[in-house]
């Protein structure tokens, strides 16, 4: 018996509409969490080069830890082992709102935040010392200078590996399935455990996800383009 | 409020089994990292030379293959070998199986880029210098690029070991019984998550850390020679 190809089961009976919901919670949930990640990414980064030992080692604590642990482990964690501790009206409100969405969004913010610091921590370092000098000889205070030069130059220079950890970011989100949130992976499952037709149902997750990073990847070249610092070579990363 | 006897209780389990992978359910994170990160190796310098091939009959293949794979959720990779392996061969394979090919394939696409990447970063004068005393190509790159290429890709190369390492948790994702999927067995039966899952996390953070730790020293030492 040889393997009967069927790629009509893709637009019949739901598996159209699994398959949108499924881009749908999985661009949510990138989305959700690259904010988290980068808001994450962008103070623990920061931090990591201020002259403050004590908010230095916080913040590589932070880093250390979440990005040297498996994302998976993170998921359990997050959505297994911390709502039980949670106060009991918390605990109702999440389990009534989707409370693996929410794990998930978490789990994928936290770890990228780590992994997107040393991104941020490497544009920061990359620019000249003489550009935070000059802003403190300025009359700025460190917290401005930072806000007002440092961070912004950084994340001019860090877009390319920013992109590549954002790409890293939307295909982890595919590990999301494991605390069963239908994200695209989880939609390819269903339809293969409904049609019985594995090689469809994974061509058509697989080739979402091509088209996802494709064009995201297109589009931050743009973006690259665009804010480009003039006359500056030195790239972060 | 932590309760660690449930970890005291079921750490031989746990780590004889799920990280070592000594027992009845074979299993085991060590058991499927090391060959994974060693072929995985292997194959992604195959990759990296036939991404610099002369011949576009090898290189727009190999290209293709990076640049598919690194588009690609490695969930995706494992369930397509789970499916695809058993249709081409007739055979139920083992999870273990399913998982070290899937790890090799998938890695070997990021390898290859960092062998690429160090191969290209070694002078083009060196290659000039090697052929024009008398080595063949394929001379010139066994005795002279590879060896610096190598020194100048090891911290990349252990950045992404573990990433693998990491990576090897989601073989629990179709049974493979590894420190992530003996942490769950035990987890059914004590329900305990918080406690478990901190507790291989810090196995799991032990590990990398030690590696990176490794990563750097050799780092420095690369610099300096």
């Amino acid at each position: 018996m040889t393997y009967q190809f069927q790629w009509s089961v893709l637009w019949s009976g739901q598996s159209g509409s699994w398959l949108l919901q499924g881009v749908l919670t999985t661009l949510g949930i990138s989305a959700l969490a690259w904010v988290l990640a980068a808001a994450l990414g962008i103070l623990s980064g920061a931090l990591r080069t201020v002259p403050w030992r004590s908010l230095r080692a916080a913040a590589s604590f932070y880093v250390e830890f979440f990005r040297n642990v498996p994302l998976l482990v993170w998921m359990f964690f997050w959505y297994f082992g911390v709502p039980p501790l949670l106060p009991r009206p918390a605990q109702e409100w999440l389990f009534n709102h989707g409370a693996e969405f929410w794990a998930g969004t978490f789990a994928l913010g936290v770890y990228h935040g780590a992994r997107m610091s040393e991104v941020i921590r490497s544009g920061i370092q990359s620019i000249p010392r003489t550009q935070f000098e000059a802003s403190v000889a300025m009359g700025l205070t460190t917290f401005q200078a930072y806000r007002l030069v440092i961070v912004p130059i950084a994340l001019r220079l860090i877009v390319p590996p920013a992109t590549n950890e954002s790409l890293n970011l939307l295909k982890n989100s595919s590990v999301a399935l494991t605390i069963s949130v239908a994200e695209l992976t989880f939609q390819t499952r269903q339809i293969e455990t409904y049609t019985a037709k594995a090689i469809e149902a994974l061509t058509a997750g697989t080739l979402i996800y091509l088209v996802l990073c494709v064009s995201i990847a297109s589009v931050m070249g743009w973006v690259e383009r665009r804010v480009r610092i003039p006359g500056l070579i030195a790239r972060g990363g | 409020m932590l309760d660690l006897a449930v970890v005291v209780d079921n750490l031989r389990f746990m780590l004889l089994q799920g990280f070592l992978g000594l027992g009845a359910f074979g299993g085991g994170t060590l058991r499927l990292a090391i060959p994974a990160i060693v072929l995985g190796f292997l194959l992604g310098i195959a990759v990296g030379l036939a991404r610099l091939a002369r011949t576009p009959w090898i290189r727009v293949p190999a290209g293709a293959y990076v640049e598919f794979f690194r588009g690609v959720p490695l969930v995706m990779v494992i369930f397509w070998i789970w499916f695809i392996i058993p249709q081409l061969v007739r055979l139920p394979i083992p999870e273990y199986g399913v998982a070290l090919t899937a790890f090799v394939i998938f890695e070997a696409a990021y390898f290859g880029e960092i062998v690429r990447a160090g191969i290209q970063s070694v002078p083009r004068g060196q290659v000039e210098a090697a052929t024009a005393i008398g080595l063949t190509p394929a001379q010139a790159m066994r005795h002279v690029v590879l060896p610096q290429a190598l020194r100048n890709m090891v911290p990349s190369l252990v950045t992404q070991m573990i990433v693998l390492f990491k990576d090897t948790s989601l073989a629990s994702i179709i049974g493979y019984v590894d420190l992530t999927k003996a942490a769950q067995i035990v987890n059914d039966r004590e329900i305990r998550p918080f406690e478990l899952y901190l507790f291989i996390a810090v196995v799991y953070w032990i590990c990398t850390y030690s590696m990176s730790r490794v990563a750097r020293r050799l780092e420095r030492r690369a610099a300096a020679a």
